[in-house]
Order: structure tokens, then C-alpha cells, then sequence
């Protein structure tokens, strides 16, 4: 079965009590077992749950993975695969990272004593430089947040598995649509589906899908021992989402490539950070792993000081400004002034977050009107 | 854009009425799915509305209920009145439309029973075309009845017949187009004619079509009923419905949904909206999936007939084709020498879609009419409705169109 269709299918048998087309959502926190020291399929739900084993199975079924686990946020996926390493391990990642996991991986691992390096993965002589004999896990995301750097994920996952590490994937961005990282040789996907997967700026939720039983059950063991498990009514809005996933990335990914064109040419705009561009460092290899689309993530630095992106930011009528991204309705936010708001001015030029660079989010509204909404905000810088 | 633009789109096709630098008209379809209705700043400052579960709403004093009597104030008072959510899915499908007032119900049949509850007395007459859902025949013919109203059925598309049935007593003309399960397409603008030029309200049941596909009320139909059961909640997963009118025609709508109580609860008015803002997305892919399937059907040996308006074999296919802007995902054939248990092999060979009623949602159903809807009626009553024991009536949701046909495929050679 194609794509598309397992997204609608698979995991979501009709309930076999009642012929139900779309499965109950089980609220229950426990179940009743078949005898004292028996246990059925379902015991308590932090342990499993209907309703969440059937996002799980059709998110496994996308990624192409044996089993995925569920999570209360794309936070708590990621802690799940930190928490399953040791005092002493070592983490590479990459440097275009989304905030929240260089917060985690800077102030909490280093807690427990790990350590953790960040690299340009753009640049795969810089990965392999940064291995040490203690490196267990390699940490990328593609695109990166907010520089969109596209990183190699076949050739990253032979670089850590000649070095006895496993590859982590954050493919948040990516999503299975355009993207299945497991299929390039990566050992975890990890996803905040509170963004593609939900779709619907309605629900906070995080996964992870590997493809080795034993992984899955390692990190199982970590899941239900530490607890941060996706509910029951966001594990239904989130299997509601995927079953639009791939309609709704591919409108998105086509009404950015249409935007991120448009503003290239734009006066006003200096620089388009957006894989879908020639001009585009990573735009090669984005098109070998990302099957002929770019994402809906665009971010681009507009011709002014951070006064003027202010502005620009908050001058938008379709664009809300706020954080997040990924779902129908389009996002803005100036990275300099909000995501990345606590880096001190040199930090950011270090990274690359320039005073005027905007991120933005394209949701499901007609290219026009966005275009015009843009129009209209330079007007206003 | 303006916030009016994105309001009210225009008809589909009617590029004419829209200046060349506005968006097209689908364009802003896309937009409106996901922003009309809605207020640019929430409740909370959250990008999506809350879930009011309120059952009744506060007044701070006295004074305030007395205001909110003498001035009308526009304000939540009782749960059965309305709440905040529903009101931004009614305003979202207005939007859609072009309506001015959409009302909602929870589900297709209270809306067709609430709007012709309103709109009628014991003595008035209503004519309906033969060919639809068969609860609405049955509340028709064996319900409205009890309460002194009586009605006659014409043969679809026949206007001719339903102008002649026109008496002083006549206050509604009813239809569905395209028709359940012969998706007939009835001519909408003579159909409101006949309305218009007699003085009596016009209602189509377009739910099979719903607004991407088709606008009656811009072609100058009255009233305009959906299932959003359907294509507009779409996830097989609630139930709904809506009538959508003038503001001058609907007031008395409204007022009696709050007497009977029909009303969406605030969690299924959430599902709704949220269903809506990826509807034109699903429309079309069911649109596509509807008529790769119709194609691949009307091309099999053992069909005998394929009964969807976008094929050119079909007898409302020019009309369909000059008024609509796709044709949906149902498409109903017959099994070439097949009885009705032949026809049931076809039914049960089949792996991805679900037997089951209902449809428009992204999951693909199939039902055999004869055994789901008309089971208990005498052979006569389904020669009638043109009911067969070959017929098949397929709902292609949004998955690849390649693994229905290749299902269907599998299904029909192997179960010859
Ligand atoms: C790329 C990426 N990874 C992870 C996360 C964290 O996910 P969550 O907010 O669901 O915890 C985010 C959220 O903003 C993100 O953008
Ligand atoms: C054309 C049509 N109208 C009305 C209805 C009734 O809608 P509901 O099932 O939401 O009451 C249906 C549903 O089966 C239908 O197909």
C-alpha cells in the first residue's frame, strides 16, 4: 500500500466490538486483566494504551520503522534517547539545533555526565573530526532550525556506525512525506508532532521510530520508566492529522517554494535561507532526500535592523506571530527577538541569526494572499 | 486581502465577477478554509479557538441580563442558544459558501427536519424530487403527514412536473444534487426559477457536492442543507449538519433550533472546524480519486454501468460539467450479470474500503444499497427508487487512487 493510504489504514482497524470506522479513544488509565498474574494486552496506560498504540502504528508504518513510541512532547522523545545513555557517553550534534534540544543536551545531560559537541553537520569532515571513543550518538536535524542547513543523513549514519554510535534524526521539518531517514541508514527518528504531524496547532506531542526491536525495546523500558507518554485525545488528533499529513506537506511545500522565489527576488530582502533554492548549499542533496521537495519552513533576512524585522514581524494579517510552526495556518517570528532571544548579539552572528532574519511558517492558505501579507508587511518596515 | 474578500468567494468558475489582480477565487477557497470565521485574536491569545464546554454563560448583575434583553446585545446566554465555537464553524461555513447565515445542527437529518419544522404549517404542501437519501423521503412522506403537511414527489429533474404540482398550498421545493445514490444533477438555476417565479422557497441538499464543488445559493437556490457528517467534517468521526441561508430567511430557523434542541455539541463544533481547514485539500483529492475510479470502472468488462456525473456517458453530465467545479468521491455502478449476491462477492473481496453507510470521509466506504438502505422494501418500492440488486455505491475517501482501482480490481476478477 502506498503512503497516503497507510496513513489513513494502518493502525486505525475499525474496533472489532463494534464495527466503530475510527477507533474509541480510551481514556481508561487501567485495564482489567484476565487473571492475577495474567496480564492482557493493555495493563496501565503510562505502560500502553489503544489509542496511542494506534498513532504509534501508523507513524512505525510512515517511517518505515518497527515500532514507535509516543510522547507527551518532542522534548520529552528526545530526553527518552538521552536518558537511555550513561555518565561518560559522548554526543555530537549539529549547531543548527533547535533551541529547546541545545538547552537539554547543555543543561540537563550534562548533569548526568554526558558530554556533547556541536558541529556543522553540513560538513561531514567536521562530524567525523568530532567523534571520540566515547561518542554513542550522533544528533542531527534536517533542515536545521533557523539556518535550514540540509546535512547528509546516509552519510552520517555509515560515519556513526563505523564508529559504534547510533544516528538520531530530529526529521520535525522533514516529516515522513519527504523524508524517511530510517530507510537512509539512521537508527532513531525523532519527531515534536506538535508541528506536521498534528498539523493543526491543537495538540503537543512527540515521537520516536526505530528500526532495530531491541532499540525499541530499550527505549521503551526508558519511556515507561520515566513516564512522559502522549495522552489519549492528543494520540486522536494526532492519527486525525496524519491521515491529511502528506496533502497537507505537499500544498505547504509547494506554496513555500512559490514564496521562497518570490522573495529572492524581492527588494527588500537580502538573503533566503530555503533548501529549495539553487542557490542553496544544501540544495542538491535536499533534492536527493527530500524526493523533489524542500519543506514549508522558509527563514530569510530582510534589508534592516532588528528594529525593522520587529516590525516586519508584527505588521502581518494572515501570518500569526508566534513560535512553533508546521500546522494550517501560517506562522512568523523573528528568531533574534524570540527563539533565540537569550544568545547575546555576537552569539547570534556567530550562528548566523542575523538582526533582520524572519522564520516563517507557510500553512495552507492560497500563495496570493500570502504573498500579499508579506507585500504589505514590507510596506510597513 | 480583505477581510470581506476572503469572506465571501465568489462561485466556482465565475472568474468574470473577480478583478484580475484579487486572487482567484480558489485561492482564496484555500484561505477562508482555514481563517473565516475565526477572530484574528483568540480567546487567550491561543492560534486555535477553545473548547467552550459551558453549558450557560454568566451576567455579572441584574442590570446586565436586563441589557442584554432590551438591547438584544449579541452575547452566549444558554448552551442550546449557541456557543463561541459553533458560531466561528457557522461563520466558517457561510464563508464557505457565499451564504450570509449558516445554522448548525448535530447531524444532516435534524437540519432537514429543523429547517422544514420552521418554514411549515399543517395545510402547506411540499414537492421533492424522487431520486434521495431515504430518511429524507421517509420524514417526508410518512412524518410530515402527522403534522397536516402533505407532499408529492416528482421524478428528478423533471421541472416541467414540478412546476404542474405547484398549488397556492406549495411552499418549498425540495432536492439534493447530485443525487444519493444516482447523482443526478439537477440544473439549479431553473430549479430556483420555478421558485422564484411561483413564490415559494427553494432548498437543495447539496451534501454529495458540498460548497467546493458547488454553490447553489449563488445560482438562486434559497436554502442550501449539508450533511456535514460528510465531506465537510470529513473524518468519518462526527456528526453534523447545516443550513445555510439569507439572514432574513434563516432568523426563524434559528429561533427554533434553540426551542428543539438540536444542537452540535462544543467538542464536535471543534472537530468540525478543524476538519474544515484541510477541506479543500480532501475535495480535491476526492475529486480525483472519485474519477480515476469512475474511469477505471466505466472501462471494466463486468460493468455493466457507471452511474458519476464526470463521466461523458452520464445524463447529466453537460450540466454537471458547466456548474461544478469537480464531482466528488462517490460513484455508484452496477455489476454486469450479477444478482444481488454476485454483486455482495464484489463487496466482500474487497480490502481497503469499509462496509459501512455514510461517506465523504478520508477513509474509503462501500455499501450495496439494496442490502444497507432498502433492505426491508418490496421489490416494487426499489424498481421505484431504481434501486438494483447489482448496484454498488462506493465512497472513494483520499487514499491513492492506484490501490482502490487495484483493490477493486482484485475484487472484481476474482470474485467473477
Ligand atoms: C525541530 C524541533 N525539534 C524539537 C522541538 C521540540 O518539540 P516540542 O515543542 O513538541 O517539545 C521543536 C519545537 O519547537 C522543533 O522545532
Ligand atoms: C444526501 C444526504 N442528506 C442527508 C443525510 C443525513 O445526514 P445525517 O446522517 O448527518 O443525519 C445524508 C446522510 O446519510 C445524506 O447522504
Amino acid at each position: 500500500m502506498q503512503f497516503r493510504t497507510r496513513a489513513i489504514h494502518v493502525g486505525n482497524e475499525p474496533c472489532p466490538q463494534t464495527g466503530a470506522v475510527v477507533p474509541p479513544i480510551h481514556l481508561a488509565t487501567t485495564f482489567v486483566q484476565p487473571g492475577a498474574g495474567e496480564w492482557g494486552e493493555f495493563d496501565y496506560s503510562r505502560s500502553g494504551n489503544p489509542t496511542r498504540k494506534s498513532f504509534e502504528t501508523t507513524l512505525a508504518s510512515l517511517e518505515g520503522g518497527v515500532g514507535a513510541l509516543a510522547f507527551a512532547t518532542g522534548m520529552a522523545a528526545t530526553h527518552c534517547v538521552i536518558a537511555s545513555l550513561k555518565s561518560g557517553d559522548h554526543v555530537v550534534a549539529c549547531s543548527d539545533i533547535y533551541g529547546g534540544t541545545y538547552r537539554l543536551l547543555h543543561k540537563i545531560a550534562n548533569r548526568a555526565g554526558i558530554t556533547v559537541t556541536l558541529v556543522d553537520t553540513a560538513d561531514l569532515a567536521k562530524v567525523a573530526a568530532a567523534f571520540t571513543p566515547a561518542t554513542k550518538l550522533l544528533w542531527i536535524e534536517s533542515p536545521g532550525n533557523p539556518r535550514m542547513s540540509i546535512t547528509d543523513i546516509e552519510a552520517c549514519a555509515n560515519l556513526a556506525h563505523g564508529r559504534g554510535a547510533l544516528l538520531g534524526v530530529d526529521s520535525t521539518f522533514a516529516t515522513p512525506v519527504l523524508t524517511r531517514p530510517l530507510e537512509l541508514g539512521a537508527d532513531i527518528v525523532m519527531h515534536s508532532a506538535t508541528k506536521y504531524i498534528g498539523g493543526h496547532s491543537d495538540a503537543m506531542g512527540g515521537a520516536l521510530v526505530v528500526r532495530d526491536p531491541a532499540l525499541l525495546k530499550e527505549l521503551y523500558f526508558v519511556q515507561n520508566a520515566t513516564g512522559a507518554v502522549m495522552g489519549p485525545l492528543e494520540s486522536f488528533l494526532c492519527s486525525r492529522g496524519l491521515k491529511t499529513l502528506e496533502l497537507r506537506v505537499r500544498e505547504q511545500c509547494r506554496t513555500a517554494q512559490q514564496l521562497a522565489e518570490w522573495l529572492a527576488s524581492h527588494p527588500r530582502v537580502a538573503q533566503v535561507l530555503y533548501p529549495g533554492l539553487t542557490g542553496h548549499a544544501g540544495h542538491e542533496l535536499a533534492r536527493r532526500q527530500m524526493g523533489g521537495q524542500f519543506g514549508a519552513m522558509i527563514s530569510f533576512e530582510i534589508r534592516g535592523d532588528l528594529a525593522a524585522g520587529k516590525r516586519f514581524a508584527e505588521s502581518t494579517k494572515l501570518f500569526s506571530l508566534a513560535v512553533s510552526l508546521g500546522a494550517v495556518e501560517s506562522l512568523i517570528e523573528q528568531p533574534a527577538s524570540m527563539s533565540h532571544a537569550s544568545y547575546d548579539a555576537a552569539d547570534r552572528a556567530k550562528h548566523g541569526i542575523a538582526d533582520g532574519l524572519i522564520r516563517i511558517s507557510v500553512g495552507l492558505e492560497a500563495f496570493e494572499d500570502l504573498r500579499d501579507d508579506l507585500e504589505s508587511a514590507f510596506g510597513a518596515i | 486581502m480583505s477581510h470581506a474578500q476572503m469572506t465571501r468567494p465568489t462561485a466556482p468558475g465565475d472568474i468574470s465577477s473577480v478583478s484580475p489582480s484579487l486572487p482567484t477565487p480558489e485561492q482564496q477557497f484555500a484561505t477562508a478554509a482555514v481563517h473565516a470565521g475565526e477572530a484574528r485574536q483568540k480567546p487567550g491569545d491561543a492560534i486555535t479557538d477553545p473548547i467552550f464546554c459551558a453549558s450557560t454563560y454568566t451576567f455579572a448583575d441584574t442590570q446586565s441580563v436586563i441589557d442584554f434583553i432590551e438591547q438584544e446585545q449579541p452575547r452566549e446566554e444558554y448552551g442550546r442558544y449557541g456557543n463561541p465555537g459553533e458560531r466561528v464553524v457557522e461563520r466558517k461555513l457561510a464563508a464557505l459558501e457565499g451564504a450570509e447565515e449558516a445554522v448548525l445542527y448535530s447531524s444532516g437529518m435534524a437540519a432537514l427536519v429543523g429547517l422544514l419544522m420552521a418554514k411549515l404549517s399543517a395545510g402547506d404542501e411540499v414537492i421533492f424530487f424522487d431520486e434521495c437519501y431515504h430518511r429524507s423521503r421517509e420524514f417526508c412522506t410518512k412524518h410530515l403527514g402527522r403534522f397536516g403537511v402533505t407532499t408529492r414527489q416528482v421524478k428528478t429533474c423533471d421541472y416541467a412536473a414540478m412546476e404542474a404540482a405547484i398549488t397556492p398550498k406549495t411552499r418549498m421545493l425540495i432536492s439534493e444534487s447530485p443525487t444519493n445514490p444516482h447523482l443526478s444533477v439537477v440544473d439549479l438555476e431553473r430549479f430556483a426559477e420555478i421558485g422564484r417565479k411561483r413564490g415559494v422557497d427553494t432548498l437543495i441538499d447539496a451534501t454529495l457536492a458540498t460548497p467546493y464543488n458547488l454553490r447553489p445559493i449563488a445560482a438562486g437556490v434559497d436554502f442550501v442543507l449539508h450533511s456535514a457528517t460528510k465531506y465537510l467534517g470529513g473524518h468519518n468521526d462526527l456528526l453534523a449538519g447545516v443550513v445555510l441561508g439569507s439572514k432574513e430567511k434563516m432568523e426563524p430557523v434559528r429561533n427554533l433550533r434553540g426551542i428543539m434542541g438540536a444542537v452540535n455539541g462544543p467538542q464536535n463544533c471543534y472537530l468540525l472546524g478543524r476538519g474544515l481547514k484541510t477541506f479543500e485539500l480532501r475535495m480535491q483529492r476526492h475529486n480525483e480519486n472519485g474519477m480515476m475510479v469512475a474511469e477505471f470502472l466505466a472501462g471494466h468488462p463486468r460493468i455493466e454501468r457507471v452511474y458519476y456525473p464526470g463521466l461523458p456517458t452520464h445524463p447529466y453530465y453537460e450540466i454537471a460539467r458547466k456548474t461544478m467545479r469537480g464531482f466528488g468521491g462517490l460513484v455508484t455502478f452496477l455489476v454486469k450479470d450479477a444478482d444481488w449476491r454476485a454483486t455482495a462477492d464484489v463487496i466482500d473481496a474487497v480490502k481497503i474500503p469499509r462496509i459501512a453507510p455514510s461517506l465523504g470521509g478520508v477513509e474509503s466506504l462501500i455499501e450495496q444499497p439494496l442490502v444497507m438502505s432498502y433492505y426491508q422494501q418490496t421489490p416494487e418500492a426499489r424498481k421505484q427508487f431504481g434501486i438494483y440488486d447489482n448496484m454498488i455505491r462506493m465512497s472513494c475517501g483520499i487514499e491513492s487512487a492506484d490501490d482502490l482501482i487495484a483493490d477493486l480490481s482484485q475484487a472484481l476478477d476474482g470474485a467473477a
